[in-house]
């Protein structure tokens, strides 16, 4: 057996198992005592207006991160790929935020936009826009948007970068000397040559969006203002580990994994076809 | 971490998030063996794990009374180890249960009280601890407030009262001289709040009033406060088919003058859990309604004169002011122990209680002494007279007890404050009304305490 084979056994079949294994169980947080309570769990979450509220939520979330996130790094990889001095610096910094942990990203920008004492909340009311993410959920969305793209950004960033850097220049050159501008060359030849790479990082980042993103939540919104940003990883991370509900949490973490499963196959097979190899 | 496995991919994701702490502990464990291994101990010592949730200055307090202990006999030796944030540390214990290497003594928060106290077998009660190792003990030397909050309804103490402190109110004096308001008399009653927040406004004030622990200053206490209860069946002390009542017309009309203040710009909500602290030790708001124990945090970092006063009530309102509701910390002990290091967790539990420690306990940290010779001992110093403020938070605590203000014990408590931060942002930020948002939270409340009872019923 291929140690690979083992790897994914251990790390993602196993604890995946016992997800499916413990959403079907109650049992209280110490795990004195533990029922068989069949779908129970999910058929509470089914009648929980919260939890089905969030759906909306991690809905905007994921698609304003991907979106968000994509674009952004892609302009940058373009611009860092020009660039011809000292382009190792910019790549490094670029690369930079990928070394920082999630929760830390998540405090970073609260202490930016924080409502009394953040310095972007000051240029901001310099403004006159009043910024309050404690109390208004659009902006407390806004932060934690911006705190999950950045983490993101560098991890894209070097995608694009390889990819731009494996087109080859005779193509580009060649199309330059037919007359094409630079914006067409781009979107003629440089972005088609780029869609595996985009489509990639396009699972990736809806993937990181729905599992990977809780911590930034709980340092910098909690899911507030009210449960504006709840979305519904931070919610299986708050009833698994703040919460001790296992069985709940477990059952979250299944439909979740259900999602992001179809959600990956709907992608491989509608998106996927405009890609080319 | 836990033998019985964690849910899907988000587990791994934790499991990083928590691999720096993981790390700490490693390196320390190794640390401590290798000196063990080159220590040749001239007897064997009992040693007794604790873990605890005090950082910072506390921290050196916790591992202060360790070594003290550890110093004042051969036999015994207390391990205090940091494992993190209350949540974190519960969570941590109850991994290490799970694969049977619990510590002996674990520092557990009020809210996971009811949690500790259902799940069956998991724990052993102070009071018998103590009787089996032969201690002397009596449950009627504790102040009953504090005591009576971990004594189950038979009046056995399941755990020992540790770090606990209440809900009183602080304002900044310098703010209120600016603003004409006489610093001798500090407002007592919501009205008045409300009247010194408009000065205070009136004179440019930006923050007049905030909170910190929302849920805990502005319902839970606010309910013993007023000797209404907060719950059904005594606050969930009288069984687990309690039910939420903090929807009264005395509750609604409460959060509705806080939600005015808050349209008035007179309260201005600051986040959830202690997240008001620091804009008033900051000088940025005026006033503000938080835990007693702040006082060490505020007398070094305030750059201004700062008072102390009881928490406002309605002054209209028969029977109040009662007494408040304590919050914090207690120690349980582990059960599947050896019977010496039972006895080891007895005499540090004798130690943790003799007045001097308490009153020296009490004097440093701002929290409240857990037994009456303590108080007795600290006021008979002059340390009352001279720290004026710092008797506020006692003198809430030492009244006698009504069967509505003893405490609050609900289970999946943690889940029902987040759901009152929810519903009270969402009355804040004027998106529900006073009653809309109380009536919500206490529907939302009870599936939680519904769960709970169908879940520990056996």
């Amino acid at each position: 057996m291929a140690p690979q084979l083992a790897i994914v056994l251990i790390f993602f079949f196993w604890p995946a198992g016992q997800a499916l294994y413990q959403s079907l169980l109650s049992q209280d947080a110490f795990g004195t005592s533990v029922q068989f309570v069949g779908g129970e769990n999910f058929e509470r979450l089914w009648h929980d207006a919260t939890y089905l509220a969030s759906f909306k939520i991690t809905a905007i979330f994921s698609i304003l991160v991907a979106v968000l996130g994509l674009s952004s790094s892609l302009l940058l990889a373009v611009l860092a790929n020009r660039v011809v001095a000292g382009a190792w610096v910019y790549r490094s910094l670029l690369i930079w935020p990928y070394a920082v942990a999630p929760a830390i990203a998540g405090v970073v920008w609260l202490f930016l936009f924080a409502p009394s004492v953040g310095v972007v909340t000051y240029v901001l009311r310099e403004w006159g826009l009043a910024w309050n993410p404690l109390l208004d959920g659009d902006h407390a969305m806004a932060l934690i948007v911006m705190a999950a793209v950045w983490k993101q950004i560098s991890y894209n960033v070097l995608f694009f970068l390889a990819g731009l850097q494996s087109i080859p220049k005779s193509l580009i050159e060649a199309a330059a000397i037919d007359g094409a501008g630079p914006w067409r060359r781009f979107w003629t030849i440089v972005f088609p040559l780029l869609s595996p790479t985009a489509f990639f990082l396009l699972v990736i980042n809806i993937i990181y969006a729905f599992f990977d993103t809780f911590a930034v939540v709980d340092a910098a919104t909690h899911g507030g203002p009210g449960r504006d940003t709840a979305i519904l990883v931070y919610k299986v991370y708050y009833d698994g580990f703040k919460a001790l509900d296992l069985g709940g949490s477990a059952a979250q973490s299944v439909i979740l994994m259900a999602i992001v499963i179809s959600l990956t196959i709907v992608q491989f097979r509608f998106i996927e076809r405009r890609v080319h190899y | 971490m836990t033998r019985t496995g964690l849910p899907a991919l988000s587990a791994l994701r934790v499991a990083t998030h928590r691999a720096t702490g993981i790390l700490t502990t490693l390196t320390s464990t190794l640390t401590a063996a290798v000196v063990m291994a080159f220590a040749a101990p001239a007897q064997a010592e009992v040693e007794v794990q604790w873990w605890h949730s005090m950082g910072g200055a506390l921290g050196e307090w916790v591992n202060g009374l360790a070594k003290d202990f550890n110093e004042t006999q051969k036999d015994f030796k207390v391990v205090p180890t940091f494992k993190g944030t209350y949540d974190e540390s519960m969570t941590a214990a109850i991994a290490a249960f799970r694969a049977g290497n619990a510590p002996h003594i674990l520092q557990v928060f009020e809210v996971g009280t009811a949690t500790m106290m259902a799940s069956k077998g998991v724990v052993v009660p102070v009071g018998k601890v103590m009787k089996d190792a032969g201690e002397k003990f009596d449950p009627s030397a504790y102040v009953p407030a504090v005591a009576g909050y971990y004594t189950s309804p038979k009046g056995e103490m399941l755990s020992l009262p540790f770090n606990s402190s209440t809900t009183i109110f602080w304002f900044n004096k310098d703010a209120f001289k600016a603003a004409g308001i006489d610093t001798a008399r500090p407002p007592t009653t919501w009205p008045e709040v409300a009247l010194a927040a408009a000065k205070l406004k009136a004179t440019g004030h930006k923050c007049p009033f905030t909170t910190s622990w929302e849920t805990w200053t502005q319902l839970e206490s606010f309910s013993a406060w007023h000797n209404v209860e907060f719950a059904t069946k005594r606050n969930g002390f009288n069984g687990l088919d309690t039910r939420l009542a903090f929807n009264t017309p005395l509750h609604v009309r409460h959060i509705e003058n806080l939600a005015n203040m808050s349209r008035q710009g007179l309260f201005v909500y600051k986040g959830r859990g202690g997240a008001g602290d620091a804009p008033f030790i900051s000088g940025e708001c005026a006033m503000t309604t938080g835990s007693s124990a702040m006082y060490a945090n505020v007398k070094r970092n305030a750059k201004f004169a700062f008072g102390a006063a009881t928490l406002p009530y309605y002054p209209d309102v028969t029977g109040a002011p009662q007494n408040t509701i304590i919050g914090g910390a207690s120690l349980w002990v582990m059960s599947g122990k050896k019977a010496e290091e039972y006895r080891a967790v007895a005499a540090f539990f004798s130690y943790l209680s003799k007045a001097d420690v308490q009153s020296k306990s009490h004097q440093t940290t701002g929290y409240l002494p857990i037994t009456m010779a303590a108080f007795e001992m600290t006021d008979k110093s002059g340390f009352y007279k001279a720290n004026p403020g710092t008797d506020i938070a006692v003198n809430q605590m030492i009244r006698k007890t009504t069967d509505k203000s003893r405490g609050i014990r609900l289970g999946n408590f943690v889940q029902i404050r987040a759901i009152m931060d929810e519903e009270l942002e969402q009355i804040w930020a004027g998106k529900k009304t006073a009653k809309e948002g109380l009536d919500e939270a206490v529907k939302r409340g009870n599936e939680q305490l519904e769960r709970f009872e169908s879940a520990n019923k056996s």
